[in-house]
């Protein structure tokens, strides 16, 4: 897609303001500390998206390290086993380390290495994050250390070796629930603590202003990619879009360029997956949208699962990348302004399309990328059996074997 | 009811204490800041227990953590409020010499009760002002505009730039928070080299006193801190004692008693 285009043909869609808000949503809630450091940050981006060379050294990079575009494939016979007339699958599966990730951390370690940041540091939830930033790190010679949950480094001791493979330091994190909400705290405070010599490469599309969008421009190339794809195969674009939602990189980088370049006339029907965990009516889930209020929590307003006294409280997932007790806040926009429709779906039902997935196709989901997968029966009686739906497999399911084998697959 | 301003009249270098709202249970923290009051503080620092203390070190998250589990329904924000109403009322030393009392607390359990009800309650419990420490000037114009009759405590960082400096002197009452080093808070036994020059470069910015915090421990390191700023934060210190309200007077006492003159 060319600027050109965007202007002439697109929607109006132009959030978030200069100050980072996505309507209400989003801004910079963090201690003075570093708000220098994200304003040098915003401008270093702000400079870095006007360089063609930047451009053409992370464009090098998706291609031939990362191997993109990722394929977007037909998937007849999962559409005939949920009852769509057409299911495409966009592959984030198939890129080095094995999901969306690797976009967003790419960009920023050469956004750190811009900015002559040695060191880079990282929370990670699955360990998907944190592989790789470790991967970009020790690509790009950077000193790389990851916080994590005590409780996900338990639930994904293979990412945690391949990290300290690549050479990071992996730095586990006691506090809380162990997972990835107290690993973002961990990897703040130490930003706090380190801003001077260190770039904190934020995994998802959240955190103060300006990461939410830095991570959807990093991450937008999936939903370019798919609007240049259904183009090339004279294919009409779907009814309707689907992508897994925790803090929403994946989804708001499948999103954006549809909501950016396609007339609202012509705009598919956007879908998110959140997860439900055990079910909305238990505590025990990491729906923001469906089961929370807004609040600020790691630096930015949006939905939030919070008690009455404004504590964050704990989220629950089957799946790592999911279990966390915010989204970003580009999502609580969007959700707001009725531009996506986000909806819960349960541990067992991810499961549930993790299998079919497996065994219709072939192809073994991330638990993460399983919650959007789970939607396609839903939108089958939704859209009808004549509908046609996209939808974004960000990740591979390698790392989760002993999580769907102890569930009993 | 004076404005945090109060605490910095006294003549001699002010002492501010921090002290953890409902640590280690409602009662106690009451006679703690009561003690820290008799001990010579000039402001009391109070803070709030939060879920996600970002900006604080272990003895202070610890003591919040334990200040929500140790009420059967937890201890928030509104719990704080009804503790220092019970200290304005009733602060145990004369009026004239009771300190001002401060919130420290996080925004989101502001934004949760609501900006105009915080206020509100705030007033009403006799609250000179609020110290936010995720609330950066930028943010507040919303808060500010909702809270009138209230100081509000803006912080300053190594890291701030002239410009910063600026907003943030210009948008703060009360006084400003000078934080003596990147990180969280907590005791450290030596304090920063270029502190002087910080503060300094702070003073050049505000009319405002200003007070630094974040590390000071010993009634050594608050004299030395005093020489070049208004007012020295002491917390971790403090909160460390909080359960014996003996110690707290103490303690505070010989802070106080290090920075100067006694004000009485």
């Amino acid at each position: 897609m060319s600027e050109i285009d965007s202007k002439q043909q697109g929607s109006d869609y132009a959030v978030p303001d200069e100050r980072g808000f996505f309507g209400a949503y989003g801004g910079r809630y963090v201690p003075e500390t570093v708000v220098p450091a994200l304003r040098e940050l915003d401008a270093a981006f702000r400079e870095a998206s006007d360089d063609p060379a930047f451009k053409a050294e992370f464009d090098s990079l998706l291609a031939d390290y990362v191997g993109r575009p990722s394929p977007l494939y037909r998937a007849n016979r999962l559409a005939k086993a949920v009852g769509l007339a057409e299911v495409w699958l966009k592959r984030e599966d198939l890129n080095h380390t094995g999901a969306h990730k690797i976009n967003n951390t790419l960009g920023q370690c050469l956004l750190a290495k811009r900015m002559g940041k040695k060191r880079v540091i990282a929370e990670t939830g699955a360990g998907q994050h944190g592989v790789a930033t470790a991967t970009a790190a020790a690509l790009f010679e950077q000193e790389c250390v990851v916080f994590m949950g005590v409780e996900d480094i338990r639930r994904q001791a293979l990412n945690v070796y391949k990290m300290k493979l690549l050479g990071a330091e992996v730095v586990p994190v006691d506090e809380g629930g162990g997972t990835l909400a107290d690993a973002v705290t961990a990897a703040m405070r130490h930003w706090v603590e380190r801003v001077e010599d260190t770039f904190y490469v934020l995994g998802s599309a959240l955190g103060p202003h300006p990461y939410p969008e830095i991570v959807r421009e990093f991450q937008r190339v999936i939903g370019d990619e798919m609007i240049v794809q259904f183009a090339a195969k004279g294919v009409e674009l779907p009814d309707a879009v689907v992508a897994c939602v925790g803090g929403g990189s994946n989804a708001i980088g499948t999103f954006y360029p549809f909501l950016r370049e396609v007339p609202r006339e012509r705009l598919p029907k956007l879908y998110g997956a959140e997860a439900a965990g055990l079910g909305l009516d238990t505590d025990k889930h990491g729906a923001s949208i469906a089961g929370g209020t807004p609040g600020v929590l790691h630096g930015f307003y949006s939905y939030l699962l919070q008690d009455e006294r404004g504590n964050p409280l704990e989220a629950y997932s089957i799946s790592a990348g999911l279990d966390y007790p915010g989204i970003g806040p580009e999502h609580g926009y969007l959700s707001d302004e009725g531009l996506v429709k986000y909806l819960p779906v349960t541990d067992a039902e991810a499961l549930e399309a993790f299998a079919l997935l497996t065994q219709t196709e072939g192809i073994i989901p991330a638990i993460e990328s399983s919650h959007a997968l789970a939607l396609l029966p839903r939108l089958a009686s939704e859209l009808g059996p004549d509908a046609h739906v996209a939808l974004t497999v960000s990740g591979r399911g390698d790392k989760d074997m002993d999580i769907v084998r102890e569930a009993g697959l | 009811m004076s404005g945090l301003g109060e605490g910095f009249t006294s003549g001699r270098t002010a002492l501010v204490a921090y002290l953890m709202a409902g640590y280690p249970n409602l009662e106690t923290s009451l006679a703690a800041i009561r003690a820290a009051a008799r001990g010579g503080a000039d402001i009391i620092e109070f803070g709030v227990p939060y879920g996600d203390p970002l900006a604080d070190g272990p003895v202070i998250a610890r003591a919040g953590r334990a200040a929500m589990q140790a009420a059967a329904d937890g201890f928030g924000l509104s719990e704080a409020l009804e503790v220092a109403a019970a200290f304005t009322r009733d602060p145990g030393v004369p009026a004239m010499q009771a300190p001002p009392i401060a919130l420290m607390t996080y925004l989101n359990p502001v934004m949760r009760l609501g900006y105009a009800e915080t206020a509100k309650r705030a007033l009403e419990a006799g609250v000179a002002g609020f110290i936010i420490p995720d609330l950066p000037a930028d943010e507040a114009g919303e808060w500010l505009s909702m809270s009138e009759g209230l100081d509000t405590v803006f912080l300053v960082a190594p890291t701030s730039t002239s410009d910063r400096l600026a907003t943030v002197g210009a948008a703060s009452s009360g006084f400003v928070y000078c934080v003596s080093r990147t990180g969280v808070t907590g005791e450290r036994s030596q304090l920063p080299t270029d502190l002087v020059d910080l503060v300094a470069r702070v003073k050049q910015n505000t009319e405002l006193p200003v007070a630094v915090g974040f590390g000071i421990a010993t009634p050594e390191q608050a004299r030395a801190v005093g020489d070049a700023a208004d007012g020295v934060v002491v917390g971790s210190a403090i909160v460390r004692r909080q359960a014996d309200p003996v110690a707290v007077e103490e303690y505070v006492r010989s802070l106080s008693d290090a920075l100067g003159v006694d004000r009485a």
